[in-house]
Formats: C-alpha cells, sequence, structure tokens
C-alpha cells in the first residue's frame, strides 16, 4: 500500500468519524470541534487529489474563519444541552431509516454501475490544482463570476449587518 | 507519484457524508447544529467536484469549488445572524419552537 494510498483511509475514516460525532453530540461545541477536525480531513483528502491551493483555502475559510464565526454566536447565545432532543421519535427515526435507504440505493447503483475504470491521477494534476493554474484560469475564463461572487459577498456582508442589527426604536 | 486509488471511492466517501449530513439535517432542533450539517452536505460535493476535476485533468471543478467556498461564507454571515435575530426575539435556537409562519 502506497503512502498516497495510506493517507486516502486515514482521512477518510476519519472525515466519517468526524460527522458522524458531529451529528450525535448534545451540545453545540463539541459539535462544532468535531465539523472541524472534519474539515482537516477533508483538506488532507485534497492534498492526496493533489489540489494544493484548496487543501489551504479550506483550513483558511472553513476551519479559520467560518467556523470561529460558528463558535463566536454558539458562545455567544450560551446555550445548554439540547434537552429534549427525542420530542417526535417515531418521526425521527422514519426519517433516519429514509435517508439510510437513499444511501442503500446509492450503493446498489455503484455496485451496479461499471466503474469508472480511472485508478490513477493523470500526470496533469498537479498542475491543475497548483495556485498559477487556478489563479490564471479565475482571473481569465471565469473573471465575471468571479466579479460577481464579489458583489454577492458585499450583499451577504450588508445583509448580515441590517438583520442582526437591534431595531432603532428598541 | 504513482496513485492507485480509484476515483469511485471518492464518490462513494462523498456520498456516505451527504447522507451524514442530510441526517443530522432532518434529526437536529438545534438551528446552529443543522448550519454546520448544511455545511457538511457542501463540503461532501466540493470533495465530488475536486475527485473530478483532479481526475479529468480539468481545473473548472476546483474553480466551481472555489465559488461554492464564497456563497458558503455568504451563508454562514447572513444564516448565523438570523439566527441571532430569532434568538433575540424569541429566545430560543430550537426550530420546532419557532412556529410563526407555521398554518
Amino acid at each position: 500500500m502506497s503512502l498516497a494510498t495510506a493517507a486516502f483511509f486515514v482521512f477518510a475514516v476519519g472525515a466519517i468519524a468526524t460527522a458522524i460525532l458531529m451529528i450525535t453530540r448534545k451540545s453545540a461545541i463539541p459539535a462544532a470541534l468535531c465539523l472541524i477536525t472534519h474539515f482537516f480531513c477533508l483538506s488532507g483528502l485534497y492534498l492526496t487529489l493533489q489540489a494544493q491551493l484548496l487543501a489551504a483555502l479550506q483550513i483558511l475559510v472553513y476551519a479559520g474563519a467560518i467556523m470561529v464565526l460558528v463558535v463566536f454566536v454558539i458562545m455567544l447565545l450560551n446555550l445548554g444541552d439540547e434537552a429534549k432532543a427525542i420530542k417526535h421519535s417515531q418521526l425521527r427515526s422514519v426519517l433516519i431509516l429514509v435517508a439510510t435507504g437513499v444511501m442503500g440505493l446509492q450503493l446498489f447503483a455503484f455496485l451496479l454501475a461499471q466503474q469508472s475504470g480511472r485508478t490513477e491521477l493523470p500526470p496533469t494534476a498537479m498542475l491543475v490544482g497548483s495556485v498559477g493554474e487556478l489563479g490564471r484560469v479565475l482571473y481569465t475564463d471565469y473573471l465575471f463570476p468571479f466579479e460577481a461572487v464579489s458583489l454577492l459577498l458585499l450583499a451577504a456582508v450588508v445583509g448580515a449587518v441590517v438583520i442582526s442589527k437591534r431595531r432603532l426604536e428598541d | 507519484m504513482p496513485q492507485t486509488i480509484p476515483l469511485d471511492y471518492y464518490l462513494l466517501l462523498s456520498s456516505a457524508l451527504f447522507t451524514i449530513g442530510a441526517v443530522g439535517v432532518l434529526t437536529r432542533r438545534n438551528a446552529i447544529i443543522m448550519f454546520m450539517c448544511i455545511e457538511l452536505m457542501l463540503n461532501s460535493v466540493n470533495l465530488t467536484l475536486v475527485a473530478f476535476s483532479s481526475y479529468l485533468g480539468d481545473s473548472a471543478g476546483q474553480i466551481f469549488v472555489f465559488f461554492v467556498m464564497t456563497v458558503a461564507a455568504a451563508e454562514a454571515a447572513v444564516g448565523l445572524a438570523i439566527i441571532l435575530a430569532l434568538f433575540r426575539n424569541k429566545q430560543t435556537v430550537y426550530v420546532d419552537e419557532v412556529n410563526l409562519m407555521r398554518w
């Protein structure tokens, strides 16, 4: 087993384990910590796919910026444990059954379908995931979506301030 | 670097993560945890995009992940602002205690 294969399995098991841990935690802070670990595992998976820039961005943007915001809000609200977690236990088990059924269908389709036959990264993969190549494509072919997304971020910042601000008459 | 991980493994892993995220959204009541489960689902789709992008040698998939991350950041800002406003008005973040718009 090569190093890359071993890394894939370690990160894949880590990603699934932290995801399951996250959705089963009662209070929000342990769930957030599990999600941060999950993002680090995903970053490792991106590295096994030779996507260096996205691996760095995953840690900077998700584990850094977004999760800090989430943890900040959790601490601001000072919530306790989810006291009555299972209210509609019957509905809950039905929902879990449906979701696992969908997962089973996916697995079934995966076993039936012809395998892609792609077992090796092409030699160009290293180049495709590099900062230089992604930057070139982003600022030439995808210049308009890039500008549109910057407007979206501006709108989101203004929206967040307006929504979370107290009303003036209060 | 020779690599022998089939593309299908990444797709299978991604579908498993998406299902876990969906189960989380469906079964939890805490709005913040539901929000984190949505991030989990977004990330599983990102993994699919990166896997296809690398195996096909096309950078479009990774550019899309870049945009998904940006939209997720915007969603985080607005979503958490909504949760804050909700908590200020109803003193709760449990979605089944919020029934203002139920008919």
